[in-house]
């Protein structure tokens, strides 16, 4: 039986989907899994796999349309099916009154004996996909097997159309709803990813609920403040000189001043765990390890790629790794996995010539680095004047989390590490 | 292999289980000289002799309770009822006595006893004689319930019930004793409690025993049909259940109707519902179904018997059920 090939979301927060290039052509044979097409989400060029066998029958779009997730886009079947009925429709039907619908109207299909065993009957409906249907009662009624596999699938059953009496989902209604369904993978980031680990929830005190409430009734929904330091970068400058002519002849990549931030803020953030926290609403998660966000832009906007423990990488991987993970950010080529999950952010204008600035906190994390330029001028060292290269970096954060003193010690921490940067390897 | 009818199969047992052991022997109404009811113990009396197949009269409490005093202290006594409708008369020897004494005597005596004989409807015999018996029967810790449904099960199964060393119910279908398979011969056992897969099927379990399992199968045919893959199981054994093959094949087709001949309330396919809810819930895409005699005394009126009874196109309509396709 054919099936249809859905836009799927690739991305959580995906709604719509432009079909970049057809990777199969009509009338290419395709195993389950194999890349057909890529699709351009909001945020990234995935790949959008075969959810069956068969032969790739029909591009229902052409490769350059935009289509609403769910949308049909192809149809993979066997050699010389009818496909009429299915692409009739186009986009998923709001509803299947399987009730009401003749039984001989059902595509039922005589069992072949050399065929293997199939799941369910073959007499099936291609999966009813709807934009998160939401039950009348609240309730979503599914078989236990339904409920079962959805679980292990991590189908979100809201999201489906049942056949069954009633709007029951049962088994058939789960095949082919693949991603469609997916529980989105970021909101589960945002609340509590299943691939991090290692953070303790703290509930909220009276205090930290009085001070959450009443600073956010101020300023708006994040109440952020902005604290700012100038660092003294000449000994980093001078360590950077000499790692970098040492890359060169060894033909290694160069590290720059960002990975330095980079790297002094994991470390710094390992001493004030205070700063290294999501608001979650109800009570405050402090991770055991540091992700540092990097903004990074790209065109039409900006995304922020994570370099996972930057404090145990040494200058060398979290140069290596930022550059890698900027450059397919700029091709927007990066899996939801590797842009969300921070758990602080770091952002540079340094290279726009940017003396200092204040960069929006990037929820649920607490405090943002807004890194300016380094400049070289006049300062006091004792009583003479003399010319330093100094860099000023302003620290954005939420108040709910972080209060000016805990903020200002870790500013303070991370100001000594650059301007003694053996600090970086101590 | 030879093919026998499903009497014969039964005289085989009786025969070939007689002469093994000497304290087995046959009693009930017309089942020496008139050799049987239904000629299952035909050629027997001949064979073993008035001591070993012994007529009785009309007095089925009086008999059953011989029998069950025989079974206490050593023999191997094989009660046959004319039908399962007259047990009624015997029932408090079967529950109250063969059914408790080895408990009551703290196991210190046994009562190795098989009452069998047809149940069920056959055809237009009135509501007194068209009944089903064996939930009632199952009901009870301390019996064994078997109703085989083919030739090779009816021998292979009575065998082992004249063998069990505990009371056993043993229901015959009226409307098989003349059907026909293949039965091996001599030393043919098929063990209490085991069920069989009937026809091996991926997208419904037909569960059934006895008479239904004809019937699933034919369903089973008019299903494929429809390109729907059913398997039938036949429990063989109402006590115990096979839960083992019950959740097997429900595992795999995740789809069950159950067929029975018997009345809806408290049936004997009630029991094996709640055994597949709790034991396999998760594997479930559809209520389980059953299949039951209506729920009423069965007419004596050809066409509302026949309205009455299960049949393959009722089972036929439950699987589509099941599969959601109607």
């Amino acid at each position: 039986m054919a099936t249809k090939v859905l836009m799927e979301a690739l991305s959580p927060t995906m709604e719509e989907g432009r079909l970049v290039e057809w990777k199969k052509q009509e009338g290419d044979a395709v195993a389950a899994g194999e890349v057909l097409a890529e699709v351009e989400t909001d945020k990234a060029v995935m790949d959008l796999t075969a959810r069956a066998a068969g032969v790739l029958l029909k591009h229902a779009i052409a490769a350059g349309t935009t289509v609403p997730v769910g949308q049909v886009v192809g149809v993979i079947g066997s050699k010389g099916e009818d496909i009429a009925a299915l692409l009739g429709g186009g986009a998923p039907k709001p509803s299947v009154p399987v009730a009401a619908a003749p039984a001989a109207a059902l595509p039922v299909k005589p069992a072949a004996p050399a065929a293997a065993p199939v799941a369910g009957p073959p007499a099936v409906s291609a999966a009813a996909v709807a934009p998160a249907a939401a039950p009348v009662d609240g309730r979503v009624k599914a078989s236990p097997l339904a409920r079962k596999i959805a679980a292990e699938k991590g189908l979100d059953l809201a999201r489906l159309q049942g056949s069954g009496p009633e709007g029951r989902i049962v088994v058939r209604d789960l095949e082919g709803a693949g991603a469609v369904a997916a529980i989105p993978a970021a909101g589960a980031v945002s609340a509590a990813p299943g691939s991090l680990t290692g953070f303790t929830d703290t509930p909220l005190s009276q205090l930290r609920k009085t001070i959450a409430k009443r600073l956010t009734q101020s300023i708006g929904p994040i109440p952020t403040f902005y604290l700012t330091a100038e660092v003294d970068m000449e000994r980093v400058a001078e360590a950077r000189e000499a790692l970098n002519a040492r890359a060169e002849a060894e033909k290694k990549p160069k590290v720059s001043f960002n990975d330095i931030v980079i790297k002094a803020t994991a470390l710094a953030l390992m001493q004030h765990p205070a700063c290294n926290a999501w608001w979650q609403e109800d009570r405050i998660r402090y991770w055991h390890d540091v992700h540092v966000s990097m903004a990074v832009a790209i065109e039409d906007g900006l995304i922020t790629p994570v370099i996972r423990h930057a404090d145990r990488k040494s200058l060398r991987e979290i140069g290596a790794e930022s550059k890698e993970l900027a450059g397919r950010a700029r091709e927007r080529r990066l899996a939801p996995e590797e842009y969300t999950g921070g758990t602080f952010s770091v952002s540079n204008l340094g290279m726009f010539e940017i003396d200092q600035f204040t960069a929006v906190i990037n929820p649920p994390e607490a405090g943002i680095l807004a890194i300016g330029s380094i400049v070289a001028k006049p300062v006091a060292e004792g009583d003479k004047v003399v010319i330093r290269r100094r860099m000023r970096v302003t620290m954005s954060c939420d108040h709910r989390v972080i209060d000016g003193a805990t903020g200002a010690a870790f500013l303070k921490t991370l100001k000594q590490m650059l301007e003694n940067p053996l600090a970086l390897v101590w | 292999m030879p093919v026998m009818t499903y009497r014969d199969a039964l005289n085989a047992a009786l025969r070939e289980e007689m002469a093994r052991d000497p304290d087995v022997f046959l009693m009930g109404e017309e089942v020496g000289v008139y050799q049987g009811a239904y000629k299952v113990s035909r050629g027997l009396l001949e064979e073993f002799g008035p001591n070993r197949i012994v007529d009785t009269p009309i007095t089925e409490l009086g008999f059953a309770g011989v029998g069950v005093g025989a079974a206490m202290v050593g023999l191997r006594p094989i009660i046959e009822f004319m039908t399962w409708n007259f047990a009624l008369l015997a029932i408090d020897q079967i529950i109250n006595t063969a059914a408790k004494i080895r408990y009551m005597s703290g196991g210190q005596v046994g009562c190795p006893i098989v009452f069998r004989g047809p149940a069920g409807a056959a055809l237009q015999l009135g509501a007194q004689h068209s009944q089903c018996f064996e939930a009632m029967y199952a009901h009870i810790p301390g019996l064994k319930v078997i109703m085989p449904a083919t030739p090779a099960d009816a021998k292979g199964l009575l065998k082992s019930a004249i063998r069990d060393d505990n009371p056993v119910v043993f229901m015959e279908g009226e409307m098989l004793y003349n059907t026909k398979g293949e039965v091996p011969e001599g030393e043919h056992i098929v063990p209490i409690g085991k069920a069989e897969v009937k026809r091996a099927g991926e997208h419904v379990s037909l569960i059934c025993y006895s008479k239904t399992v004809a019937s699933c199968l034919k369903a089973a045919e008019q299903l494929e049909a429809e390109g729907v893959s059913a398997e039938v199981l036949d429990l063989r054994t109402i006590r115990p259940l096979d839960l083992e093959a019950l959740f097997t094949s429900v595992s795999k087709t995740h789809r069950a109707v159950i067929a029975e001949e018997g009345w809806y309330f408290a049936g004997a396919g009630a029991q094996v519902v709640d055994e597949l809810q709790q034991g396999i819930f998760d594997e479930l895409d559809a209520p389980i179904l059953r299949v039951t005699g209506a729920d009423v005394p069965m007419p004596y009126n050809k066409y509302l018997e026949k309205a009455a009874k299960t049949s393959p196109e009722r089972i036929v309509a439950a699987a589509r059920k099941v599969l959601y396709l109607e």
